[in-house]
């Protein structure tokens, strides 16, 4: 199954929530925003979303800036 | 600190006792800002929203700042209103707070913001209940449009981004100050504290220091001289600075007519 | 939102005490500054000021100078019609005084647009008496196309209009209304304006912003300056220049600082504005907007008007009768004050370039493709 993550073209293998995936990809999952397929999706609704075929998601986080 | 209980500086409903905001970019480590904040009082911080890079493992740089202190995001990287828009709404929903300082910047010569686009995110995100700080050239007429368009304050340049040329801008500072009623934040291209101590005594209500703090050889001392020297030049303002010369003249080649 | 508020809001406010008090030190700090506080401008009215008399001139000069050059623009007043329904207890036109009335037909302007343009000069103003049934718009918009043949930049100083008054005004051409509030304490106000719509306080204070929300170009305010007392009126004249120029930033809005002088009739002034605080004031707000035209008429003398040139004026009335149709037939009818300057265009003129000024007939015309 193909999506989009963070402008990129992603393979997923068999079915998985956003947060299965999410925790998956990432050790600090600490004030990381997600868009999913253009709407913000809080942390604590990750969990209810199953990744689909063609899913675009945006994975972003604070870094340094002025 | 007895003053500041006469001279608070209200902000999106928030009193702080600092008038210097710093930022979280171009830092050594980011494990030098928790003492970058201790040392220059500074309550209000920066940062920035990136995509993740999953292959890179960086730091989180907010596992360094405090909870207390206000985070402001920027909108950095957005060209238009309507990128600008999406990255505040996307940092609200972070949970971090509804400050957000809009930077449209659609040059990439001289990194100078589009006061057009920026107006019209402003309009945009004021009504959807942001506090709402603007980065601008200052430019009166633009800095009308942002009251007329519910921003919080005006943070207009004194040198380009990161310049840390200082006051190029005076002049035109002087009259958003003096014409302006909204808080003046001077923002980007202060590069001595000299420079923010005379931004303050101009009258401006704040500054927001990066570049010049991030890039000293000590980051944490010069994040402490930031910090004084913003509160001489808040005290130097509030205390009325006195005349220079007393224009004394011996002859009156104007109005001696009037004594004839 | 109007003026008025302001007004309202300083109500507890006493001017002569404030000045009383002032120090030296007060206006030393004023003097200091590029822009003045309101009671930064107030310090530099007081007595402690006018030992400063002399550096208040060289700021004033050297701030008339970056925004205006050394120039002067010369211009004149016409009457038009001095039928008037007010009775001002200070105004030799009020209705109750016997004097010859009298209107000038549309041949009658023509012919006196004509001998004023003769003298070169391009700006004029037009004056009525508080007359709108006799002066009306309907007349005044006549007699302006006639005007319009002869100079580029038209004034009127009329009763107070509304907004659709102005704008009537402007699309016949005009370019700059003056209107003096007189006194801007309003129960001194209420004393002096026995009846006639003038009476009116509230009405005539709004009708310079009317002006500015109708697009008139140039805004012309001030006080007749000893109707009270001379500090106060001086005060309220600055801010009210202020407010008008912070809300409406296209508008040139400029000050007169007329003084009163002899006239018929047995008015006595509350107080009478000496050379000296008259210099205090016109330099005075000089500093305090000094982008801002300041008109000096002919009820100041030569002297005093020569000497004056330099410290922020911007503006002279020359070959000036303040009598209806005065200039045809000089001596025909009586003015509403006495002129204490009566120098021709040329004459005036050559006065003002030889104290090294350029005196401006023309600056401004209308582009009317």
């Amino acid at each position: 199954m193909g999506i989009t993550v963070n402008g990129q073209p992603a393979e997923l293998t068999g079915t998985q929530t956003l947060s299965a995936y999410l925790t998956k990809k990432m050790d600090d999952l600490s004030g990381i925003i997600v868009e999913y397929n253009g709407q913000i999706i809080k942390q604590d609704q990750w969990a209810t979303i199953t990744l689909q075929e063609k899913d675009n998601l945006e994975v972003l986080r604070f870094v340094g800036g002025g | 600190m007895a003053e500041y209980h006469l001279d608070p500086f209200v902000l999106g409903g928030r009193t702080l006792t600092s008038r210097l905001f710093v930022g979280t970019g171009k830092y050594a480590s980011d494990h030098l800002i928790p003492d970058v904040l201790a040392q220059s009082g500074s309550e209000v911080i920066t940062v920035a929203l990136r995509r993740v890079d999953f292959a890179a493992s960086t730091d989180n740089v907010m596992r360094h700042i405090p909870k207390t202190v206000q985070l402001l995001p920027n909108t950095s990287g957005a060209r238009t209103a309507e990128e600008a828009v999406r990255i505040a709404r996307l940092a609200r929903a972070a949970g971090c707070g509804n400050w957000i300082k809009i930077e449209v910047i659609a040059d990439n010569k001289y990194l100078l913001p589009d006061g057009y686009e920026t107006v019209k995110a402003t309009e945009i995100l004021a009504r959807e209940d942001f506090v709402v700080l603007p980065y601008i050239s200052p430019d009166l007429m633009v800095a009308k449009a942002l009251v007329d368009a519910g921003a919080a304050a005006v943070m207009p340049l004194g040198a380009p981004i990161g310049s840390n040329r200082g006051l190029q801008t005076k002049e035109l500072l002087r009259i958003l100050i003096a014409e302006i009623a909204l808080p003046v934040i001077v923002d980007a291209g202060i590069g001595r504290p000299s420079e923010a101590c005379e931004a303050m005594e101009m009258g401006a209500a704040a500054c927001l220091v990066n570049t010049a703090i991030a890039s000293a050889n000590d980051p944490v001392a010069m994040a402490k001289a930031f910090g004084d020297a913003v509160a001489a030049g808040r005290q130097a303002y509030r205390a009325g600075v006195g005349p220079i010369s007393q224009l004394a003249q011996a002859s009156s080649p104007l109005t001696g007519f009037l004594h004839s | 939102m109007s003026f008025y508020d302001q007004l309202h809001a300083y109500r507890e406010f006493d001017v002569a005490a404030y000045c009383a008090d002032v120090t030296p030190n007060q206006v030393a700090r004023a003097l200091q500054k590029d822009q003045l506080s309101p009671l930064d401008f107030l310090a530099l009215l007081a007595p402690a000021a006018e030992p400063f008399l002399e550096a208040m001139a060289q700021k004033a000069h050297q701030l008339t100078k970056q925004h205006f050059g050394r120039t002067i623009l010369l211009y004149t007043p016409l009457y038009l019609s001095n039928y008037c329904s007010n009775r001002c207890v200070y105004c030799s036109f009020a209705a109750h005084n016997r004097l010859q009335r009298k209107q000038l037909r549309l041949d009658e302007v023509e012919r006196e647009a004509a001998l004023i343009a003769a003298s070169g000069l391009k700006h004029i103003l037009l004056l009525t008496g508080d007359a709108p049934e006799i002066a009306s718009l309907d007349y005044l918009a006549d007699a302006i196309a006639i005007i319009k043949k002869y100079f580029t930049c038209i004034g009127v100083e009329l009763y107070a209009l509304d907004e659709a008054g102005y704008r009537r005004l402007i699309a016949a051409g005009v370019d700059q209304m003056t209107l003096y509030q007189e006194t801007y304490d309003e129960a001194r106000y209420d004393q002096l304006h026995l009846w006639g719509p003038k009476k009116d306080f509230r009405f005539r204070l709004d009708a310079p912003e009317a002006a500015c929300r109708a697009g008139m170009r140039n805004v012309n305010i001030g006080a007749l300056l000893g109707l009270a007392e001379w500090q106060r009126d001086a005060f309220f004249t600055a801010l009210h220049g202020l407010y008008l120029q912070e809300r409406y930033p296209s508008a040139e809005i400029s000050f007169s600082l007329p003084r009163i002088r002899p006239h018929k009739g047995a008015f006595a002034p509350a107080c009478l504005v000496t050379d000296k605080q008259m210099v205090q004031l016109m330099t005075a707000l000089r500093l305090w907007m000094p982008r801002a035209g300041i008109t000096i008429s002919t009820r100041e003398t030569a002297q005093f008007r020569n000497h004056i040139v330099p410290l922020g004026v911007t503006k002279m009335s020359a070959g000036v009768s303040t009598s209806v149709g005065g200039h045809g037939e000089p001596g025909d009818g009586e003015g509403q004050f006495e002129i204490a300057d009566p120098r021709d265009v040329s004459t005036m003129a050559a006065a003002i370039t030889g104290l090294g000024y350029q005196p401006v007939f023309k600056d401004w015309q209308v582009f009317e493709p």
